[in-house]
């Protein structure tokens, strides 16, 4: 009961903070005059965007790993897949803008003296129909995984391994030429975006409103997913999976449905971050990038989806600040932070706050009530 | 299979289970009635589990048959699947959700459609509430229903397992060691309760208290060595020499 209502009372702090971002962002940037305390520059616009995205990323992966128990370490390849589909728009938007002024091809197939665009690059042009690439394409390459993986009962560690080999397989796979999707140097030089210039102030505002926007939609999706009795049966697999199986759950369905709907998540948080970034190339996919979600997570708090937008921002803020000012203590720093966190906060910043929450009330309740203490407690 | 269609609820016939050569099963004949109630001793390693993981599908017998209703070839399904034909099984060492409270436990329990979108979009009607208000009434958890699984005590959650038994109304209940860790009033009682249950239910139960096995006052089977060493009243049984021998007599 007690953490049903602190659900509550979370989601209302998350979805105020997300409605206070998305308005006070765009009057910083628009309204307060530059040079002023309260001005925000136009080049940490689509900085707090690129945030963000990777925000609705930890969403993503919270779900599973989080509720769940399925850590993927392959999550990065889902938001990538988004990304190009993203990014296969805007490439063919751009026209004959190009370098070589093709009206068809992109530079990249003109430079490898292509004839004709490959038949996986039609529809691109619409951005509907991109945006329902930008949902299917991760989701059934989750599916088709999950369908294996799960079905032979891959769990734990051997998951996690086989998920690292599939976004470096892609990663592999993407940086050949002959993918037809622009090889080590990926896709970049947009021009526009459903007619408006990319790097125009006001597109990056609208595309940082939209990112917030989906983060806000995502976090109550997955709200309303975790409420549910389905909520409930994913819990119990990752507790004790053997035991649902025994009460009657097909444990390999429920793992497979959610793992798809969090790649979903995850393409469209790549989808929004490629305008805003400018680029998506085969190092999106790096290993390593799927570990960093799960640090982002973990150090927000694992299974509590709030800790996952709040480690992923306050992580990438961290790691925007090392760059700058320690560029090479910043791998150090993050391994640092993660073995803090899992000696120290095993439940991430949330959960520790959460426990010191509520034996502070315990305390005040306590001290408010005549009544011994141990009566007080329940 | 050319397995003779029996009218018994369940049915093993020469089942073998073989780990790395040592046969936990040897053999093993069983057969069990509809709404009867079936107790099962012997020492350890007899393979009183074992035979309960055969039933349930979560180990696959080397050799012998294994029938449901006379028509459901139990080695032949998964954990799943014979969950869904109606036998719940209650382990060894207590397994209950630990992080949902009792009340939730018995929610996932409750006899209801199972698939990912039943459960993603159910409704929960007032149906359900009063089912489990009397589930948890009859397993006597109605005080602690909002608390974590986890803290309750052993005796509160072998019953929590009991209840979410009856929630998913099998028609074949397996009870490994129900008294295991109770309190003699405690086991008197998880007595009673299955007493009660096996009025409208077959069901088997493991146990090495004696003192509960004659309160339940029904058959009783005595594995030894993977194979069924005695059957009859709890007397006939104990006044078995073999029986002595390797179990009672130590
Ligand atoms: N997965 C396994 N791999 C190897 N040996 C096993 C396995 N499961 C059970 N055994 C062995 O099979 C034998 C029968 O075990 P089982 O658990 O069925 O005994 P039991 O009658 O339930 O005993 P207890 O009264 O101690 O619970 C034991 O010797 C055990 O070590
Ligand atoms: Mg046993």
């Amino acid at each position: 009961m007690r953490t049903q209502s602190l659900f509550d009372r979370q989601t209302t702090v998350v979805l105020s903070l997300l409605a206070a971002a998305a308005i006070l962002v765009p009057a910083m940037n628009g309204l307060a005059l530059p040079g002023s305390a309260l001005h925000l520059s136009d080049h940490l616009v689509p900085l707090l965007g690129k945030y963000v995205c990777f925000a609705l990323l930890a969403l993503s992966v919270d779900l599973i790993w989080g509720f769940c128990g399925i850590l993927s370490l392959g999550h990065g390849a889902f938001f990538a897949l988004g990304g190009y589909a993203m990014g296969m728009y805007l490439m063919r938007q751009i026209g004959a803008r190009g370098v070589y002024s093709d009206p068809v091809l992109p530079d990249f197939m003109v430079f490898l003296n292509w004839k004709e665009l490959p038949w996986f690059w039609y529809g691109f042009d619409w951005l509907p129909f991109a945006a329902l690439m930008v949902l299917l394409v991760p989701g059934t390459l989750a599916f088709v995984f999950g369908w294996f993986a799960f079905r032979s009962r891959v769990t734990g560690v051997y998951f996690s391994i086989i998920t690292q080999a599939m976004t470096f397989a892609l990663m592999l796979a993407f940086f050949r030429n002959d993918m037809g999707l622009g090889g080590n140097n990926g896709l970049t030089d947009f021009k526009e975006i459903l007619g408006f210039p990319v790097q125009a102030g006001s597109t990056r505002i609208a595309l940082f409103v939209l990112s917030v926007l989906a983060l806000a939609g995502g976090y109550l999706l997955c709200r309303w997913v975790v409420g549910s009795t389905f909520g409930k049966v994913l819990v119990a697999v990752r507790d004790a999976e053997s035991r649902t199986r025994f009460l009657g759950y097909r444990v390999e369905h429920y793992k497979l449905a959610v793992f798809t709907l969090s790649a979903m998540l995850a393409g469209v948080a790549g989808a929004l971050y490629v305008p805003q970034v400018g680029i998506i190339n085969p190092s999106e996919f790096a290993p390593a990038n799927s570990i960093e979600v799960v640090i982002w997570v973990a150090v927000g708090g694992r299974g509590t989806l709030a800790g996952a937008i709040l480690g992923a921002l306050l992580v990438n803020a961290g790691k925007t600040w090392f760059t700058a000012a320690l560029p090479e203590f910043w791998l150090f720093a993050l391994g640092g932070l993660f073995v803090f966190v899992t000696l120290f906060m095993p439940r991430g910043i949330l959960g520790a706050a959460n426990d010191l929450w509520e034996r502070s009330s315990q305390k005040l309740r306590a001290r408010r009530s005549p009544q011994p203490v141990t009566q007080a407690a329940e | 299979m050319t397995a003779p269609i029996t009218p018994t609820l369940l049915y093993l016939d020469n089942v073998t289970v073989s780990f790395d050569g040592f046969r936990a099963l040897n053999a093993l004949s069983l057969a069990i009635d509809h709404a009867e109630m079936r107790a099962i001793i012997g020492p350890n390693g007899a393979g009183k589990t074992t035979m309960m993981d055969v039933i349930t599908g979560k180990t696959q017998p080397n050799e012998g048959t294994a029938l449901f209703e006379g028509s459901h070839d139990l080695t032949a399904l998964d954990e799943t699947a014979i969950a869904e034909l109606g036998i719940g099984r209650k382990f060894q060492t207590p397994t209950v959700f630990e992080m949902h409270t009792v009340e939730d436990n018995l929610l996932l329990a409750l006899k209801n459609k199972r698939g990912p979108l039943a459960t993603l979009l159910s409704r929960r009607p007032a149906r359900e509430q009063e089912r489990i208000d009397a589930l948890l009434e009859r397993v006597r958890l109605t005080v602690q229903r909002h608390r974590r699984a986890g803290e309750l005590s052993h005796g509160q959650k072998q019953w929590l397992e009991i209840g979410m038994l009856l929630a998913q109304e099998p028609k074949l209940l397996l009870i490994d060691e129900p008294a295991a860790g109770m309190t003699d009033q405690e086991t008197a009682d998880t007595a009673d309760l299955l007493r009660d249950i096996a009025r409208s239910k077959a069901v088997i139960v493991v146990e090495h208290d004696m003192t509960f096995v004659r309160d339940l006052g029904v058959k009783v089977t005595c594995l030894h060595e993977g194979s069924v060493l005695a059957e009859g009243s709890l007397d006939a049984v104990s006044a078995n020499e073999r029986v002595v021998e390797v179990y009672l007599g130590r």
